[in-house]
């Protein structure tokens, strides 16, 4: 279901008079808000998750309104909800001193970076928008786009922590793109492809006789790749413990201190869609994608989207897991982990998963 | 090229940020990330307490006091009520004195429980502060049970107390203590011996000895650096010459002597003693007794001065009275704990970076009710 198909089958339709051009922008007018609806149903859910599994983590029961109606909902179902419709409808506040124009884009921005990554992500086995060539290196390419909205929004606010908070996500995102992107090299070197389908395809099958053939089990490389990578992913979507341009107890919230109502909602609705593309990304390169992990077990395009999506959620618990048990770096520490830790490791693992693959030859 | 030199900027942390505990300013010089200089500004919680007791008889004066540090009220107001006692010649009950050691030490948990959690919280750690905050929990109980309030006490009075501990008191509170003895190793797991916990605070903020006496620094910010000085051992006071504990200090175990890590963790050994303090209390108390016999219906001291002082959470509290022999007193002077260890701040985090300087004063534990007073 890429957007060829979708554009054949508009054209197909009832809507063929629009011709291929119109039929072109309908089909894209169709993708964007289906992967708007994906983001912004996975941020209320993740947001919701978040909550009670930071509450259940340290035993308190989170959000828990009860009766019917819009009031929250049972079992604080409806909190996020609401707290969405609230933001809505908030005042939108800009300051005097804030630069008006990159004020309001920044967000924007932000958003952008992350929202069209989701493009090349293979859902299932038919269901990816964009199956192109060069998947993963475009995933890289436009999720590091984000960090100009970063910067922007700190700058524009004319705050100083909004300052701060910029510039250390300026330095922290550029830092950790290169151990994340050196370490899917090494599974680059072994697939040979940087299509999404072919990285997925490529893992099919089983490792030893009873582990699924996922480049995280392949090889002892690759198995290292997936830590760095998931470490530096972890990072780059400014989660503790690598939280530092929003530290709340230092830098008040960083960036979008300045920000409110549905500004500020975009900056939080990007912050899970980045999750989801870092872990998505995980999951397509290391995790088999949307394979089954037991080969031959319920395959087949549904089943296909199941084990994709239950592996990203799988893979977002975890990184809610580190952001509620550990504190967090300081501004320093985090450059060296990122420059004398992971880089040197990301390094060594590519050339042992080049060594590896000619060996295999 | 030319040397770059940048500019410094003034950044002002607070009185409105979510980790000055309280409404205290710092005016921060940085240079980039790295901190040049910190002053702190204070007075915005000023309630003008000290000029207020000349105007309120001796009792009327507990309800300020357990408002200045409300953190631990129950110290304070033992810090009081002995000065008081002594200025007036005062023998209190037995049941009298152990009750005031339980709660004291109570509250010093409870205290070093919301220190803690901060302290944690300052450095991003949010999961212990609510363990910390669940627990401490248990201790308001047992205060509300005992004397219905949660933060400001007013339980400690000049000669006794308010009421004697209820029915089921005492099994409550060895129940608590058992259950509260391994959440102390639960701390640790999650937090103390955290590798990103320790690099944030280890060798950071470091406090020598000399510097710290030379700012009058006290308490557990003292003891951090190394000084085995404790009112309740050095300067006995009260009964706390009949119990067996020891007095924490700094080893520098994960860094230097006196760093932030060691003040954390003199605090958390400072929790495992009070638990046995509490113990022995419990096991020795007279259980009948009227703690109000030697409550004195009106208090005039005879004329003189008298400087009295007790271990608090915070360190060294000093209640320096003059007596004109009226029922007011003529002159209240408070020594604070929490303002001494507030001036050491600028001298120990110049050089750091803005997270540390935040980190380092959650290791201090200051309370700006009792700085601004």
């Amino acid at each position: 279901m890429t957007i060829t198909w979708l554009i054949e089958w508009v054209n197909d339709s009832w809507l063929g008079f629009l011709g291929l051009p119109g039929a072109f922008i309908l089909a894209v007018i169709i993708a964007g808000l289906a992967i708007f609806g994906l983001v912004a149903v996975h941020a209320i859910v993740a947001v919701y998750v978040e909550r009670k599994v930071a509450a259940f983590m340290q035993d308190r029961i989170g959000p828990m309104g009860q009766g019917p109606g819009l009031h929250a909902g049972k079992w604080g179902l409806l909190q996020t909800v609401a707290d969405a419709l609230k933001l809505l409808v908030k005042e939108d506040i800009i300051p005097a001193a804030a630069d008006r124009k990159l004020f309001v884009l920044a967000p924007f921005i932000l958003f952008l970076g992350a929202f069209i990554a989701f493009v090349a992500l293979p859902f299932s086995e038919s269901l990816v928008l964009a199956d192109f060539n060069v998947g993963l290196f475009y995933i890289l390419a436009v999720s590091s786009f984000g960090v100009i909205g970063l910067i922007l929004a700190g700058w524009a606010s004319n705050n100083k922590w909004s300052l701060y908070g910029a510039m250390r996500s300026a330095a922290q995102i550029i830092s950790y793109e290169i151990p994340a992107a050196i370490s899917l090299i090494a599974v680059i070197l072994l697939v040979g492809s940087l299509n999404m389908q072919a990285i997925t395809s490529a893992q099919s099958g089983t490792v030893w006789g009873i582990l699924p053939n996922w480049f995280v089990f392949q090889n002892p490389f690759t198995f290292m790749a997936f830590f760095i990578y998931f470490i530096a992913g972890i990072a780059e979507t400014n989660r503790t413990p690598f939280d530092i341009p929003e530290a709340e107890s230092e830098l008040v919230a960083g960036f979008h201190t300045e920000y409110s109502g549905m500004r500020w909602a975009f900056f939080f609705l990007s912050e899970y869609a980045n999750m989801f593309i870092v872990c998505g990304v995980a999951v397509v390169v290391f995790l088999g994608g949307w394979q089954s992990p037991i080969p031959g077990l319920m395959t087949g395009r549904i089943w296909g989207l199941f084990w994709f999506m239950g592996k990203v959620v799988f893979l977002v618990l975890i990184m809610m897991w580190i952001r509620w048990t550990f504190p967090r770096l300081r501004v320093d520490q985090l450059m060296n982990v990122s420059w004398k830790v992971l880089l040197p490791l990301a390094f060594f693992n590519l050339f042992g998963a080049g060594i590896w693959s000619l060996w295999l030859d | 090229m030319g040397v770059n030199k940048t500019e410094e900027m003034v950044l002002n942390i607070g009185p409105q940020h979510p980790s000055t505990h309280g409404v205290l300013r710092l005016k921060v010089q940085t240079d980039g990330e790295i901190v040049t200089s910190v002053t702190p500004v204070i007075g915005y919680l000023h309630r003008c307490f000290e000029k207020h007791c000349e105007n309120i008889t001796y009792q009327q004066v507990i309800p300020f006091v357990d408002r200045c540090d409300y953190i631990a009220s129950m110290n304070n107001d033992f810090g009081y009520v002995l000065a008081v006692e002594k200025l007036l010649g005062i023998e209190v009950p037995e049941k009298v004195e152990y009750i005031r050691v339980i709660m004291a030490e109570m509250n010093r948990i409870a205290s070093h429980l919301l220190a803690l959690g901060t302290f944690g919280l300052d450095v991003g750690a949010f999961t212990p502060f609510l363990y910390m905050f669940r627990d401490r929990e248990r201790i308001l109980d047992l205060f509300e049970l005992t004397c219905g309030a949660r933060l400001l006490y007013n339980y400690m009075w000049v000669g006794g107390l308010s009421h004697d501990i209820p029915v089921g008191f005492v099994e409550k509170t060895y129940e608590f203590l058992d259950y509260f003895e391994p959440q102390i190793d639960e701390y640790n797991n999650i937090l103390t011996f955290n590798k990103i916990f320790i690099e944030r605070t280890a060798d950071v903020g470091i406090l020598p000895v000399d510097v710290a006496i030379n700012f009058g620094v006290t308490g557990p910010n003292l003891r951090g650096s190394g000084l085995r000085w404790d009112l309740r051992k050095d300067e006995t006071y009260s009964i706390y010459d009949r119990f067996d504990f020891n007095v924490p200090v700094g080893q520098g175990i994960k860094g230097s002597v006196g760093d932030s890590w060691d003040r954390y963790w003199v605090r958390v050994e400072e929790m495992r003693e009070c638990v046995k303090i509490i113990r022995q209390a419990l096991d020795m108390m007279p259980r009948d007794g009227d703690v109000k016999a030697a409550v004195p219906k009106r208090i005039r001291p005879p004329q003189g001065a008298i400087y009295s002082r007790s271990e608090t959470p915070r360190g060294e509290l000093g209640f320096y009275i003059l007596s004109d022999g009226k029922p007011k007193p003529f002159r209240l002077k408070m020594r604070s704990p929490a303002f001494t260890a507030l001036s050491v701040l600028s001298e120990i985090s110049q050089g750091w970076m803005i997270s540390d300087v935040l980190a380092i004063l959650g290791s201090l534990d200051i309370v700006l009710g009792e700085i601004d007073r």
